[in-house]
């Protein structure tokens, strides 16, 4: 995927010759739901909007729906925080299956 | 032919005065025995308006090169110099420099490694990191200082080197050795530098976006050939090196007449049976004895490394094809070998050149004692005494008796 986003052009890196210098001008692909090894799933009726896995998530990867939270799975790095922070325990965590 | 103009000043001034002409945009430094006065003459030529650089007196030496290596990234050409305890300080970013391939120019005002604690010259800082990917270049005088400080940028900066450079100067000896020093014309010296552009590589500028040394390697993907990739090309910058660092010395000795050997000098070493190994500013007390010896009809020569890293391989063993015993004379201690890293490395040479002779380590000058001519016969002697007798494993301990 290159910078599509950008104002400016990308760095034309093939004008370094390979073995140069370690330098990036894609952007990787991979998202930390890559490597997950849980995955948190939320208990829609002991959810109760109270926000604390929204506060506690480090990649900020809590999204509100209409009567839940729940992780988004692309972003979510499966840390299991949230199952921990919940005070409902509406939030468990379980293994993820190839 | 370069317009000089003739100074008298000691080594650490010859060093400031050559990365003063070389019109550096960043000087970073932080001061340490023997290297302050550098660090005091170079502010002092900034604070004149002698050299328009931005300063920056940061907190150590670890955040010294690491300023460097965002200025320049962000292109500018650079400057700093240090040795000792504030080389180690500074030797996690030191790593990371050659891998980013930035030309950075460094001195090593070199100065012996504690514990045992001391603050006098000796090259043990210097030689504990000859394999991090640097360029070592160790100067004999004053003038050699200055000339190699400028011709750094030149070595640094081609689009086939690409690699940090550190210029070394004996600490002590030189560094504080006053002498007679040529300084040339800025007009010349701008014109032997050229225009610089230190970053079309790697750079922290906002119109070529790019992640500066992102995550390589690992046993996956792409990993592997890349980190490949990235060593390989730095050891072949390496091997390059050696020849830009000869076309470079071609061109300043046209320049100004000053045709200092590149990689290694050979000194009455045609007709030679046996040759002294030196580097630094010993080579001076050596060549007396050597031309003290020869009028006494000895067969003995000698051979001064300059360019240490990357490895002069094909210039030593050419020189060292010429003898048939030396006596390596270091300044510093190879503990895993206990011999002397300069020993250690001709070793190696020989076999490459398919010879074996006796090939005596000589240790001295150790934290600031004194290497004189009279150490020097005794490395003839004891060189010439080889010849026949073959050497000893172990290594001599110059200043043992002193």
């Amino acid at each position: 995927m290159t910078l599509i986003k950008q104002s400016r052009p990308a760095f034309d890196s093939s004008t370094v010759p390979g073995g140069m210098c370690p330098i990036a001008t894609k952007i990787s692909t991979m998202l930390p739901g890559d490597w997950r090894a849980e995955r948190p799933v939320v208990d829609r009726d002991a959810c109760v909007m109270c926000a604390t896995c929204w506060i506690f998530c480090p990649v900020q990867s809590i999204e509100e729906k209409a009567a839940w939270f729940e992780a988004n799975l692309l972003t979510c790095k499966g840390c299991g925080i949230c199952a921990y922070e919940c005070p409902h325990r509406a939030i468990s965590m379980v293994e993820e299956n190839k | 032919m370069i317009v000089a103009e003739t100074i008298v000043c000691d080594g650490n001034e010859a060093a400031a005065w050559g990365a003063t002409l070389a019109r550096p945009d960043v000087v970073a430094v932080y001061p340490i025995t023997p290297q302050s006065s550098l660090a005091e003459c170079i502010s002092q030529f900034i604070a004149d308006g002698i050299l328009d650089a931005e300063l920056l007196d940061v907190e150590g030496e670890h955040s010294v090169l690491s300023v460097l290596h965002g200025a320049s990234l962000a292109g500018a050409r650079t400057y700093t110099a240090t040795c000792g305890q504030g080389l180690a300080f500074m030797f996690e970013p030191y790593f990371r420099t050659p891998g980013l391939r930035l030309p950075i120019v460094t001195s090593l005002v070199t100065r012996d490694g504690i514990t045992p604690q001391c603050v006098w010259g000796g090259q043990q800082d210097a030689m504990t990191v000859r394999d991090v990917g640097w360029v070592h270049m160790y100067c004999e005088t004053a003038q050699e200082v200055l000339d190699t400080v400028i011709m750094a940028y030149r070595v640094a900066e081609h689009r086939e080197v690409m690699l940090p450079v550190n210029v070394n100067h004996d600490g002590n000896y030189l560094s504080y050795g006053v002498s007679k020093v040529e300084r040339p014309g800025q007009v010349e010296v701008d014109r032997f530098l050229g225009i610089k552009n230190v970053n079309w590589h790697a750079a922290l500028d906002p119109d070529r976006p790019m992640a500066v040394d992102p995550l390589t390697g690992g046993a996956t993907g792409p990993g592997p050939a890349l980190f490949v990739g990235y060593r390989k090309g730095l050891c072949d910058a390496m091997q390059t090196s050696l020849r830009v660092i000869e076309e470079v010395h071609q061109e300043w000795a046209s320049l100004t007449g000053r045709a200092w050997a590149p990689l290694v000098e050979e000194y009455k070493l045609a007709d030679a049976d046996y040759a002294v190994v030196t580097i630094g500013s010993m080579t001076g007390a050596a060549k007396d004895a050597v031309d003290e010896a020869r009028a006494q009809g000895k067969r003995v020569g000698l051979i001064k490394v300059k360019t240490f890293r990357p490895f002069p391989l094909d210039a030593m063993v050419a020189a060292l094809s010429k003898v048939k015993a030396i006596g390596v004379v270091d300044r510093s201690v190879s503990f895993g070998w206990n011999s002397g890293p300069v020993h250690q490395e001709v070793m190696g040479a020989l076999y490459h050149g398919g010879r074996q002779m006796p090939a005596i380590s000589f240790i001295g000058g150790l934290a600031g004692a004194d290497l004189t001519l009279n150490h020097f016969r005794r490395v003839i002697a004891e060189t010439a005494a080889a010849l026949d007798n073959g050497a000893e494993r172990g290594p001599v301990w110059l200043n043992q008796n002193d």
